[in-house]
């Protein structure tokens, strides 16, 4: 049985494996974007909490992934929730480090102007700040989905489906075709949110620093 | 209008400021110079409060900066600080507009701002308003600089080494430039520096600042004349001018470094075309490595010139040239025996440095006698 014959045959079960697979990360980069901006932004205020926070995210990074599906299923039970609850932890460090150096690189001389001509804090953050970190921003988030991809494949394990239920099926019937017919697609989807990500940096990135950052 | 009153800064156990009192005038240009660490800028920033005193007070129109809203304060201050002070995520109108928007002006009230100021330093509003800092030259960059300081028309504007990063020659129009404006619009304007030169032609009131204290406050050629300090002395350096002993002269110290030079495969038509729109009637000929080949007239260009042709064979070498480190008094001669109104000043590598004009001799020999002298 080829790949191909396989998706005949099941394309039904396919796409619904795919779209909970695609459904997993969105979620999890989505919660993990959403604690770690503005988290970032609040660490680029606080510079010694940051070394401690980052330093423990980083460590936290470390920890293999399977290993941090098994404490999940200890914690959590089996299901779309844990695997949720371990994608998520681990899609903010990159968004979480991007934030944070992109912010703090945005040359003082900016947010010194911004607030000598009259600009409040808050719009300094958001007229001068996040602007100019936009394109890091970004970046830590395409480095996260692509990441979350093949990590997701892994909550096949505890029973979230998506594509890794195709491989680990295949993995336990030595059935070639179903590791393939799961492998293959998230690898392909890895490269295309990788490359829509990237059009979306180059959007987001304000039109006059375009050429430094390209 | 701006009234420091005992005002002390620490930083830690250093001391930044000790017990400064200085009070400026309305319309007043008033520039602080002194070594860095003197706390000149630390001074500057206490106005639109970005620094707080850690004793003392200063008054603005008679009001305790300190107990007004400090964002509100710094809209009403125009603020100029180096280059790197435009936002490069903002075309230059949006730039402009920042305060005006803060302000929430209506749009057609910032838009007329715009496009007024960017007449004001002749930069057309259809050709420059929408670009981005980063397509403009350092010196148009500082000018929009200068204009968005200036966008709310606020009556204070401060200026932190404004022109530190340029080259001589767009920071001398620059310098020329704000004076224009400020005599135009009668602003108050605080201005750091640590060039003598820049304070000596720009300031009603220079402040000389050492060590968190005031060395001096006087009119540039007072301080010219009577330097409280030796310390004074030595920051003047050339500037600085006693009868009894005379700095020597060279011939770049007579020069106008802005002239008009074009290479020698220009065309005749664009030269006469650029001599109309620049107003003068020769032009410095360089060739393709920029060492000096001639000057072409415009008289000579109207009756041989031939349209589409290159100028190069219409270029005369006759003016007189000198090279730079020549002495002054020989440049002097030579330009009073000679015919021609110019003299062309050489590098040493034969590309053009600048002109000794009449003019421009008269203006350096004022400026060595009295300092200051109006553009």
């Amino acid at each position: 049985m080829t790949i191909m014959d396989y998706l005949n045959n099941n394309m039904a079960t396919f796409l619904q494996s795919l779209m909970r697979h695609i459904e997993i990360v969105a979620i999890s980069v989505l919660i993990g974007a959403f604690v770690s901006i503005p988290l970032g932004i609040y660490l680029t205020r606080h510079k010694r909490l940051a070394l401690f926070v980052l330093a423990f995210a980083g460590t936290v990074q470390t920890i293999p992934g399977l290993v941090m599906l098994g404490f999940a299923l200890i914690l959590f039970g089996i299901g779309l929730m844990p695997a949720l609850i371990v994608l998520s932890i681990y899609s903010i460090l990159p968004i979480l480090r991007n934030t944070y150096i992109g912010i703090s690189q945005v040359d003082s001389s900016y947010v010194e102007a911004g607030r000598g001509i009259g600009m409040t804090d808050f719009q300094v953050l958001f007229k001068v700040e996040l602007p100019l970190a936009a394109s890091s921003i970004m970046s830590g988030i395409r480095i996260s989905t692509v990441y979350t991809v093949s990590w997701a494949t892994l909550a096949g394990m505890i029973g979230a489906g998506g594509l890794g239920d195709l491989i680990w099926t295949g993995l336990s019937t030595y059935n070639k075709t179903y590791i393939l017919a799961g492998a293959l697609p998230s690898a392909i989807l890895a490269f295309v949110f990788s490359g829509l990500l990237g059009l979306l940096q180059r959007v987001l990135t304000p039109k006059g620093i375009r050429g430094e950052s390209a | 209008m701006i009234h420091f009153q005992n005002v002390t800064k620490r930083y830690g156990e250093k001391i930044v400021l000790k017990n400064l009192n200085l009070e400026i005038r309305k319309g007043e240009f008033v520039v602080l110079i002194g070594p860095s660490g003197c706390g000149k800028t630390t001074t500057l920033k206490m106005i639109n409060r970005l620094i707080e005193p850690d004793s003392g007070r200063i008054f603005i129109n008679g009001e305790d900066a300190s107990k007004q809203n400090a964002v509100e304060l710094r809209r009403k201050i125009g603020y100029v600080i180096q280059q790197i002070g435009l936002f490069p995520n903002m075309t230059v109108e949006q730039n402009i507009a920042i305060v005006p928007k803060l302000l929430k002006y209506p749009k057609e009230e910032w838009q007329s701002i715009v496009r007024s100021l960017l007449k004001l330093v002749d930069m057309p509003y259809e050709d420059y308003a929408h670009k981005y800092p980063s397509e403009l030259s350092g010196g148009q960059q500082q000018r929009i600089g200068v204009l968005r300081a200036l966008a709310v028309s606020p009556p204070i504007v401060l200026m932190d080494e404004p022109f530190g990063a340029l080259d001589p020659i767009t920071r001398d129009s620059l310098q020329e430039e704000v004076r224009r404006i400020q005599k135009k619009l009668k602003k108050t304007i605080v201005f750091v520096t640590h060039d003598m030169g820049e304070a000596l032609r720009m300031a009603d009131t220079i402040v000389f600042m050492n060590e968190g204290r005031i060395v001096q406050k006087a009119a540039p050629e007072e301080m010219l004349r009577n330097p409280a300090d030796s310390i004074i002395s030595t920051f003047m350096g050339r500037h600085i001018t006693s009868g009894r002993q005379s700095v020597p002269l060279y011939a770049e110290d007579f020069m106008r470094t802005k002239v008009l030079k074009v290479p020698k495969t220009s065309k005749t038509l664009e030269c006469i075309e650029l001599m109309s729109r620049r107003d003068v009637n020769s032009l410095i000929v360089i060739e393709d490595d920029e060492t000096y080949f001639g000057t072409v007239t415009i008289e000579e260009i109207k009756q041989h010139g031939k349209a589409g042709r290159n100028i190069s064979e219409l270029v005369s070498n006759e003016t007189i040239t000198i090279g730079r480190k020549e002495d002054a008094r020989t440049a002097l001669d030579r330009l009073l025996e000679s015919a021609a109104n110019y003299l062309i000043v050489l590098n040493d590598d034969l590309t053009v440095a600048g002109i000794v004009t009449r003019t421009s001799t008269a203006k350096a020999l004022g400026e060595a006698l009295w300092g200051e002298m109006p553009a």
